[in-house]
């Protein structure tokens, strides 16, 4: 017996939608097994991450919160991946939006309301954008790799963070404490359901995705990032140019992740301390790859990864691991659909008996 | 400035910079074979619990070590198997590693966590290892001379040996060496495997000689400093130990800046120059083309046999 690969015609939508749920499934299993392996209740680990936040309704709103900036971050990065541009550093774009946020807001002083929060949010889209930029401009003229670019300026954003936050910034009242001064009410997001945390960014994150899918299947745009990434040469004779396409995957990206970051800030968090990273940016690639990078995609693995961050903590208490448990079963999603993806371009035979080799063919 | 702070201040650099230097030559040689693994920081966590562990059960930091490049080696395999074998995307692959490695090392060290490890005897007699002025020489943990040892002979295999030839013929074009017969993914298999155990040597460092004690995502983000170190030093080994020990010098003034509380730099200045550096390295590297680089050609890229 032997196991044939066989190239496929064309994509298997099928194994395109159903291998996502396959490896949240599998995660879900191996966990299982793993964890009574090493001595802690498995399934009850298990349950803990990916069902409990589901199942308790008071914890909807915590998955809500922070599926919305891995939502956010993930279309943006989804947009470069199709065009085959890999911008690895939504975090520090997503870092340097919030820190933008929060100078606008400084600047703004006491003054607050719908106009001021505007402006802090649209700063975020640009300070991200332009953190960005960089890599961009330094891909496009001197054809430097954007992954090493901007995975190195990632390390920078925290610097400039620790600097900001530990110095200028400063809280004056905050007991030497390196952050930021809590945002005054009128310079934070409106609140959606009265009592709770979910924020406008919530919305927005829901609303996204759909304006994404449109753009990206109805428009010349969304054509051209398709094309360039699945077929590089017909893009050239397209007339379609290169460097045009690494700049708004690029730009799209970083802007994405610094709305995420004033988001946030804005939104959930109020002020910025040196804990701010937390890692969204990186989740947020986990969350395209098994949103299959499509925007809709991205909405519900957007959710899968919020679920298993809330889980995390539910799991912390309920069965004693550390929080970073989670990145284990993120990871181990991200294996899974990485693995799998050889199943949409081939199709697996299994042969019983060794083929004859037929003379001449 | 007493000569006291000066020899301490120089050992303080030679801590910071062997893990890197160590991760550093590993994703070397990963690299010339033609695979970028961004999990180095995963890796180096693995190493980290893995040396720990052994040395708690073994009480013998040797089989620590040995334990340590296993742990390092072995957790590579998991990207090995998916990039080679199943064509995967090595930038999702990578950080996937990473993030696996963080999380399952802190899973794994909660039974571990408030123990102490028996360190490393000095490879030298106490008359050298001791004494005030040449313990800058003498007085450090094996895994030091190590990781100095390394350099030459990575240098040496790179290029003066048959398999280090084969290594960099699979990372400039697999193609070619796929025709003439060489087995391209057993090659990146051992690379990567080796890539692994180097960093892996290199986060026990963190565990079982600076602090000695394990503590969560103890590494701080050095994995990512060993892979701007490769780039940064032009993938050859030779600037590589010089680059290390730059980017070393760089941390420790960090380290002091924030100790003192005062320097005319901030100390984050010190903290962001060498990711800052490594992207005008790369500028300069990617602007001169490929002609003169010792950039592999196939970095990053799947090998897929036309048949």
């Amino acid at each position: 017996m032997r196991i044939k690969l066989e190239k496929r015609q064309t994509p298997s939508t099928l194994m395109l939608v159903a291998t996502p749920i396959a490896s949240v499934l599998l995660t879900m299993l191996i966990g299982v097994v793993v964890f009574d392996l090493i001595g802690i209740n498995g399934q009850r680990a298990v349950v803990d991450i990916f069902l409990t936040p589901l199942l308790a309704s008071y914890k909807w709103q915590d998955v809500a919160v922070k599926a919305a900036p891995l939502i956010i971050i993930a279309l943006g990065l989804s947009v470069g991946n199709r065009a085959q541009i890999w911008n690895i550093g939504a975090e520090g774009q997503y870092v340097i939006g919030a820190l933008c946020a929060a100078g606008v807001g400084i600047a703004a002083g006491t003054a607050g309301g719908p106009l001021v929060i505007t402006a802090m949010v649209l700063a975020g889209i640009v300070g991200g954008a332009a953190w960005a930029a960089g890599p961009a401009w330094l891909k496009t003229r001197f054809d430097v790799n954007e992954i090493l670019s901007t995975l190195m300026l990632t390390y920078v954003s925290y610097q400039v963070l620790g600097y900001l936050v530990g110095g200028p910034w400063k809280d004056p009242n905050g007991r030497n404490f390196p952050a930021t001064a809590p945002l005054a009410e009128n310079q934070t997001l409106p609140i959606l359901f009265p009592g709770s945390t979910v924020h406008l960014g919530v919305l927005i994150a829901v609303l996204l995705p759909f304006l994404f899918w449109l753009v990206m299947s109805r428009s010349v745009f969304g054509f051209q990032i398709r094309v360039v990434g699945s077929a590089p040469h017909a893009a050239r004779h397209g007339g379609f140019d290169a460097k045009q396409t690494v700049w708004a995957a690029l730009l799209i990206g970083g802007g994405m992740a610094g709305l995420a970051g004033s988001l946030e800030f804005t939104g959930a968090l109020g002020a910025i301390n040196l804990g701010f990273p937390s890692g969204y940016g990186f989740t947020a690639i986990i969350v395209a790859f098994l949103g299959r990078l499509s925007p809709i995609g991205c909405l519900i693995a957007g959710i899968v990864l919020a679920v298993t961050y809330v889980g995390g903590q539910v799991a912390q208490t309920t069965v004693h691991i550390p929080n970073s448990t989670a990145g284990i079963f993120q990871a181990m999603m991200l294996f899974f659909i990485l693995a799998s993806d050889i199943l949409i371009r081939y199709r697996v035979r299994v042969i019983a008996t060794a083929p004859k080799i037929v003379a001449g063919e | 400035m007493s000569p006291d702070f000066i020899i301490a201040a120089l050992m303080t650099v030679v801590g910071l910079t062997t893990p890197i230097l160590l991760a550093g030559l590993g994703e070397l040689v990963v690299e010339k074979a033609g695979v970028l693994n961004l999990g180095v920081e995963g890796m180096m966590l693995m190493g980290a619990i893995s040396g720990f562990a052994v040395t708690v059960f073994t009480f013998n930091p040797w089989l620590g070590v040995l334990g340590a490049a296993a742990g390092g080696a072995a957790s590579s395999m998991l990207f090995a198997v998916l990039v080679l074998q199943l064509n995967s995307n090595q930038v999702a692959t990578g950080l996937a590693l990473s993030i696996f490695g963080t999380g399952l090392s802190s899973l794994i060290g909660v039974s571990f966590t408030g123990r102490i490890v028996i360190p490393f005897t000095s490879v030298f007699p106490d008359a050298l290892a001791k004494h005030p002025l040449f313990e800058v020489i003498f007085g450090y943990s094996p895994i030091v001379y190590f990781a100095l040892f390394m350099v030459p002979a990575v240098g040496w295999f790179l290029k003066s040996t048959r398999a280090g030839l084969i290594l960099r013929a699979v990372g400039e074009n697999d193609h070619s060496a796929h025709s003439i017969g060489y087995s391209v993914i057993g090659v990146r298999y051992a690379a990567i495997a080796f890539g692994g155990a180097m960093a892996g040597i290199g986060g026990a460092y963190f565990s079982m000689v600076i602090t000695p004690m394990w503590a969560e995502k103890m590494t701080a983000g050095r994995g990512w400093i060993a892979l701007a170190l490769v780039v940064f030093a032009g993938w050859r080994s030779g600037r590589l130990l010089v680059s290390a020990y730059f980017f070393g010098i760089l941390m420790a003034l960090e380290l002091y800046a924030k100790a003192s509380g005062f320097s005319v730099v901030p100390s984050q200045f010190w903290a962001a120059m060498p990711y800052l550096m490594t992207v005008v390295a790369l500028t300069f590297i990617s602007a001169r083309g490929n002609a003169g680089s010792n950039a592999p050609a196939c970095l990053g890229k799947p090998f897929l046999p036309s048949n």
